[in-house]
């Protein structure tokens, strides 16, 4: 027999801790998944503000323009960069039981709870960098491009640096909502399904309702309350950014809160 | 050391593993047998801490796998069905594994050479041919460098090369002083590997044995004899007290008198031999017998097979 590494006796639980971190964050980091997600959402939010910046400011009358919320359009690569977020969170639960890696991971880490938290950990930390990141380059890619200067916003105008770093927690928080249904779902389809439904359906539905009821619901359905955050203008009956930020991360909370519970239940 | 107590497994109507109890000892090489369906991962996957049992505990070293913050320096295992993320390279996989219990790299990079897999360690595993997967699932296994390993079906699927290997690897492991742990429904696999033998059949204990007492229980050990004079040996054999059947094959079947004494008497009495054997491949024949009972999807003229085994 060969000595290695000395175990547990001698070690604290807060290196144990620090060791299933960088098990996680090498995890996250060795498969092209991650990278291919993060690309993809960069990508969308950059190209879509350039988009907009050239094209939509020849489309509006004179009203829209004066109530252009300049900062919600830069962006709007939201809408499509948030299905890249929300696949990644997704992935980073889902791809352990999918591939039976997470036999092998429990093997490791018996202290399941343990095990999920450093992934929201390692997953949280991820997600807010490269979301954040993206925000402010969509805003700058968008102002750069701008051709009326009329339109043009100032980072230090009032909700303008909110709506950038709120850009970046929405994405967060929308992967966080994945890895949680990702965690009680335990299947990468029907998780993603799950996490698309959640944002798109309520939005829907909420329309065929009466005004006064859409009107009080309608701000509270998650994709309406989680924009909040990055809107400078926000829509007449909206919650206020926090407020709304707060209601979708109720959301994800929920979502999570289950897999926490679930994840110590049920057979791997 | 393994010890299971009273374990049940119940996944709905079923009863997977039914009031299982045993006793893995450290040093040997100790055989989990059973066939398909018997409840052998299922064991595992509870001592492992993956399934929760219905009823009953089981511990390793004294402690339940879960009270274990580093595990890997206990228990090693291999499951069943590939454990790993196909689009991660060897080293990555192991790599990942190894931060987990704060082994480092010169370790993965030793137990990716002791398994053969060194020159393919930056090669994603999903391009792995099913005997790789499994050397890289042994690797996972030794990394912390375990007092306890357990292998599920370690043979499934390798070429007659990584057959020798596993088991040579295997007694080695038990030679070090370590429990080793061993699954199969292969009882030719397990008398060439294993010293003790634990046998189940619908998730209940049949025997907990060592491969001799086992040679030794076995009803169907003969002597084979092929010669021109058969009648004539038929004869003289029985007159010493042997029971002799004549084969089909135009062999005879002699219980009653060793080969020494078959050989002997041919001898002086100038009869020919072609063939003159022991047959003892009854661990088969005898573990068939010991589970016909508990097999769940039994071919028809399943026993007649099970009599025939050798």
């Amino acid at each position: 027999m060969e000595a290695i590494a000395s175990p547990q006796s001698s070690r604290k639980p807060l290196s144990a801790f620090a060791d299933i971190l960088r098990s996680e964050l090498c995890k996250l980091r060795t498969v092209r998944s991650t990278y291919w997600t993060l690309f993809a959402a960069v990508t969308f939010n950059l190209a879509l503000a350039a988009l907009l910046a050239i094209f939509i400011p020849g489309q509006l009358s004179a009203h829209e323009k004066a109530t252009f919320d300049s900062t919600r359009v830069s962006l709007g690569g939201i809408h499509l960069s948030q299905i890249a977020f929300g696949v990644l969170g997704v992935l980073v639960i889902t791809s352990e039981y999918t591939t039976g890696m997470i036999r092998a991971t429990l093997s490791a880490v018996p202290q399941r709870r343990l095990m999920l938290a450093t992934k929201v950990i390692v997953f949280t930390v991820t997600a807010l960098i490269v979301g954040t990141f993206s925000s402010f380059a969509a805003y700058f890619v968008f102002q750069a491009c701008l051709s009326e200067n009329s339109l043009r916003s100032s980072i230090s105008d009032p909700g303008v640096l909110r709506a950038l770093i709120g850009g970046g927690l929405f994405l967060t928080v929308l992967g966080l909502l994945g890895l949680g249904l990702g965690a009680i779902i335990r299947a990468s389809a029907g998780s993603i399904a799950a996490v698309f439904g959640l944002l798109f359906v309520p939005e829907i539905l909420v329309q065929l309702l009466p005004t006064s009821w859409k009107s009080t619901i309608g701000p509270y359905v998650p994709m309406q309350a989680g924009s909040a955050i990055f809107s400078v203008r926000p829509e007449a009956d909206a919650l206020g950014p926090w407020t709304g930020f707060g209601v979708f991360c109720l959301y994800a909370a929920v979502a999570l809160a289950l897999g926490f519970v679930l994840i110590n239940r049920r057979d791997a | 050391m393994i010890e299971a107590t009273g374990l049940s497994k119940r996944y709905g109507a079923t009863l997977a593993v039914d009031d299982l109890s045993f006793t893995v000892p450290p040093g040997q090489v100790t055989g989990f047998l059973g066939p398909n369906g018997s409840g052998k991962s299922t064991t595992m996957r509870m001592i492992l801490g993956l399934d929760a049992p219905t009823s009953g505990v089981v511990t390793v070293n004294g402690k339940r796998y879960a009270e274990y913050r580093r595990p890997l320096f206990e228990v090693g295992a291999l499951l069943e069905a590939k454990a790993m993320h196909g689009g991660r390279s060897a080293y990555n996989h192991l790599r990942c594994l190894a931060l987990s219990n704060g082994i480092g790299r010169a370790r993965v990079d030793r137990v990716l050479d002791q398994v053969g897999l060194g020159s393919v360690a930056r090669q994603r595993s999903g391009g792995f041919s099913l005997g790789m997967g499994q050397r890289l699932g042994i690797a996972a296994a030794l990394l912390g460098d375990p007092k306890v390993l357990m292998f599920d079906e370690p043979v499934n699927g390798l070429d007659p090369e990584g057959v020798l290997w596993i088991r040579n690897l295997v007694r080695s492991l038990a030679a070090e002083g370590r429990t080793v742990f061993l699954s199969s429904h292969l009882m030719s696999e397990m008398s060439i590997t294993a010293d003790r033998l634990i046998i189940i059949g619908r998730g209940r204990l049949i025997t907990e044995t060592t491969v001799a007492d086992l040679l030794k229980r076995g009803s169907g050990n003969f002597v084979r004899v092929r010669s021109p004079q058969g009648d004539a040996l038929a004869t003289l054999l029985e007159a010493q007290g042997a029971v002799v059947v004549r084969q089909a094959d135009d062999t005879l079947r002699i219980t009653g008198a060793t080969s020494d004494a078959v050989g002997e008497l041919a001898r002086a009495n100038g009869v020919t031999l072609q063939e003159l054997s022991v047959q003892q491949a009854s661990l088969e024949q005898t573990f068939m017998e010991l589970t016909r009972d508990s097999v769940d999807y039994q071919a028809a003229g399943g026993d007649e097979l099970a009599r025939a085994g050798s």
